[in-house]
């Protein structure tokens, strides 16, 4: 027990050092350099920082201001960095926050929808769980293979985006990916009017006629945060981390990211398919929740989304009798 | 029996070129009426986007990627058909041989404009050109199409240069000055030396050869943008050669429909015969045979696997699209062997019939092929949304279909109002036994 505290602290360690975690006054390298990128001269007022290696530093206030990285920096990736996310599915009662959030994040329209929660029940005879689906960043990416003007590009840090000003709308990586990640702007939305520069870490403002995705937030990782989902989740389902640094967290909790895996016999989705997904779950065992949970509470027009599911239908029968 | 000099075929052909019947006038009419319709369409979905399409995130092609695949099908009737027919010097090949060419090219036209439609943005086109990458199959489409339309271009116009040539020293021909003008800029100043002719055939070989090759090669592209995914449906070893013969088939169904409707427009009766419509339609058999062949062992080892997700498409392929797989991969495949493959079914009318149901088929069979694939995702579609559910076409996309008909059916009556739809030069009347082929 001891023991484990102990490499939760270490790890813990670890992460700030990364300075993924931003509290007041943390402040990530890659903001910096990107925002020093951006902005000249000094206002002469200086803040004190937190580096990524853990000490305090004095910068200047407009090297603070985080203006979203450019498109041509953003195809490159944050150096030394290489994104992780695992999904505990035992924890996983479909509150829908991490939807919400990521919706709001990415100034998304109700129907328009980065993460996505399935019902899924893998047999007939196996429990059904609730489980969520952003994009899985692969490391053999299909949709990047296939996008005819390198719209969709796989950058340094592992993470797959799209650059919404290139992208032609032919959606043939939608056809590519087998996880059904990638949403179409079918019309015109009020919310792509925003005056704020397009930057393809943000995928705002939204372009129509063009595919976005979620896209690993790495804006907030630049500026030591952690994406919507993650922070928004109130049961901690969603880890972020780097791999590299072999680390993961909710916000709350931090894991070594490969003893995770290890103990809690960690998997990826489809991995047979050979697209070598950077998202990994946790399987659904020793539930906090029972599934009903996520079911019962839900307003119709979300709940109607599950009735074709064999749990749905098996609990309609229940109710007819 | 006997011959007929180049003279005397244009002077019958004269008329067809010089006059359009009323009934021509309202025809033409009634095409044009389509294609404004189309672009109508056209601009509500433009202006509107793409939610006027019955297009959703799940089925993000729908029946404009179907008539992608089927335009650029028909295209073969040409480039198969014809070139080789031609590389076996088969006679009777001639007063059908420009309707197929022209098939090719107006198709090849077409099919591509339709790939267009599904591109949510169009004003971006060129970065096709700009920021290409060779590793994407939609790369390699574009640069074999381009290559395709090109190549036909060049053969079509090789197998027109003589009969050009002879429209433009046949002095009797009553049109407008700027058309004869046409004619003479068209001919080249080819006047048919020994010289001339011969390059000219030396130059329709090669291209008849290439023609082959580069519709081989077009088509196989556009089946490996879908095999090259891993959806379920279309992760499939053997779809380029199935597509190539899925094309050529409906080529030759569409051929065989043209050559009904001018023979009986452009009273062609006594060049274009039972003979042809027999020896065309054994073609169209033996493609049959071989579709059916295809078709039978990519849905047979789908389903005798019947791995979790192929199972599921095979579901709904035999459930929601029940009646559609029956009509395409059943009765399009029997019917050509039946009705061509015993002699007393062999007639003109029957045939012509055929030919309409294979090329429905394939259009369904195209249908078959892009929409369930996307119905069933390896994640099951949780969308209470029921368009996001199942794919139905709205009216803008069946209107840009008709659109589509429409205008290929212009570009075909308007080519054979400036050039014979049947190859003047070198037509010489010939024995015929209706069923002997000689390739």
């Amino acid at each position: 027990m001891d023991q484990e505290k102990n490499q939760d602290n270490n790890s813990r360690r670890k992460f700030l050092k990364l300075g993924l975690l931003a509290g007041a006054g943390t402040v990530a390298t890659g903001a910096l350099l990107a925002a020093g990128k951006s902005l000249k001269g000094e206002s002469g007022e200086k803040i004190k920082v937190l580096t990524t290696s853990g000490e305090v530093m004095e910068v200047d206030k407009n090297y603070l201001s985080l203006a979203p990285v450019g498109r041509k920096e953003s195809h490159e990736g944050i150096p030394g960095r290489k994104f992780v996310m695992v999904i505990d599915l035992a924890k996983c009662k479909n509150a829908r926050k991490c939807v919400e959030a990521c919706q709001k994040g990415h100034n998304l329209t109700k129907g328009e929808e980065f993460m996505k929660v399935y019902l899924l029940q893998d047999s007939e005879k196996s429990a059904p769980y609730w489980f969520p689906k952003p994009c899985y960043h692969c490391d053999n990416p299909q949709c990047v293979s296939v996008c005819p003007v390198g719209a969709t590009f796989k950058r340094s840090d592992g993470i797959v985006l799209i650059d919404n000003e290139r992208c032609i709308g032919c959606k043939f990586c939608m056809t590519g990916c087998p996880y059904s990640t990638r949403i179409f702007s079918w019309k015109h939305e009020d919310a792509y009017d925003s005056k704020q520069p397009y930057s393809p870490e943000k995928s705002v403002p939204g372009v129509e006629g063009t595919v976005s995705k979620c896209d690993f937030c790495p804006d907030l990782a630049r500026e030591g945060k952690l994406p919507y989902c993650v922070s928004a989740c109130p049961m901690g389902v969603i880890y972020y981390g780097d791999i590299d640094e072999d680390v993961v967290t909710n916000g709350v909790d931090t894991y070594k990211f490969s003893d995770l895996i290890r103990d809690r016999a960690g998997y990826q989705y489809l991995e047979n398919l050979g697209t070598r997904p950077n998202v990994y779950y946790l399987p659904p065992v020793e539930r906090q929740f029972p599934v009903e949970r996520g079911y019962d509470g839900l307003d119709e027009d979300i709940k109607a989304r599950y009735d074709n599911t064999p749990y749905v239908q098996k609990l309609k029968k229940k109710e007819k009798k | 029996m006997s011959d007929i000099t180049s003279d005397n075929m244009l002077k019958e052909f004269a008329p067809q070129l010089e006059r359009t019947s009323n009934l021509g006038k309202v025809w033409i009419g009634f095409l044009i009426f389509g294609v404004c319709m189309g672009l109508f369409a056209l601009y509500t979905q433009v202006t509107k986007g793409h939610i006027v399409t019955g297009m959703r995130d799940n089925v993000v092609w729908g029946v404009y990627i179907v008539n992608f695949i089927f335009f650029m099908g028909i295209s073969y009737a040409g480039a198969l058909i014809s070139g080789t027919l031609h590389l076996f010097h088969a006679e009777w090949r001639k007063p059908i041989i420009r309707m197929a060419e022209f098939i090719t090219v107006i198709s090849l036209l077409i099919g591509p404009l339709y790939i267009m439609l599904c591109v949510g943005r169009l004003d971006r086109l060129p970065n096709l050109v700009l920021f290409g990458r060779i590793q994407s199959p939609i790369t390699w489409d574009v640069i074999a199409i381009s290559s395709d339309i090109f190549g036909c271009f060049i053969f079509l116009y090789l197998a027109l240069l003589r009969d050009l040539s002879k429209l433009r020293d046949f002095s009797e021909l009553k049109v407008p000055a700027w058309q004869k003008k046409m004619y003479k800029i068209l001919a080249l100043g080819y006047t048919g030396t020994p010289e001339q002719q011969k390059r000219l055939k030396h130059a329709t070989d090669i291209m008849a050869a290439m023609v082959i090759a580069i519709a081989i090669i077009v088509y196989s592209v556009l089946a490996w943008i879908f095999s090259v995914t891993l959806q379920p449906g279309w992760h499939s070893t053997i779809f380029g050669p199935y597509f190539v013969i899925a094309a050529v088939y409906s080529g030759t169904g569409v051929l065989i429909l043209a050559m009904a409707v001018f023979r009986k427009v452009y009273h062609l009766e006594e060049h274009i015969t039972l003979k042809h419509f027999v020896n065309v339609g054994v073609i169209m058999l033996v493609l049959a045979a071989f579709f059916g062949y295809f078709t039978f062992s990519e849905y047979l080892t789908k389903w005798y696997g019947s791995e979790k997700n192929d199972e599921m498409l095979i579901k709904i392929l035999f459930k929601d699209y029940y009646l559609f797989f029956i009509f395409s991969n059943y009765v399009g495949v029997l019917l050509p062997l039946i009705v061509v493959g015993f002699k007393r079914f062999r007639s003109i009318r029957n045939i012509t019939i055929t030919a309409v149901v294979v090329i429905i088929a394939l259009w369904m069979n195209r249908y078959l092929i892009v929409v369930p694939t996307l119905e069933s995702p390896y994640l099951p579609i949780e969308d209470a949304r029921e368009a996001w559910r199942h794919y139905s076409a709205t009216w803008v996309e069946w209107t840009l279909t008709a659109g589509g008909v429409a205008s290929f059916c212009l570009f075909f009556t308007i080519a054979s109002k400036f050039i014979p739809i049947v190859q003047v030069s070198e037509l010489k009347e010939e024995p015929i036994e209706p069923g002997d082929i000689t390739l």
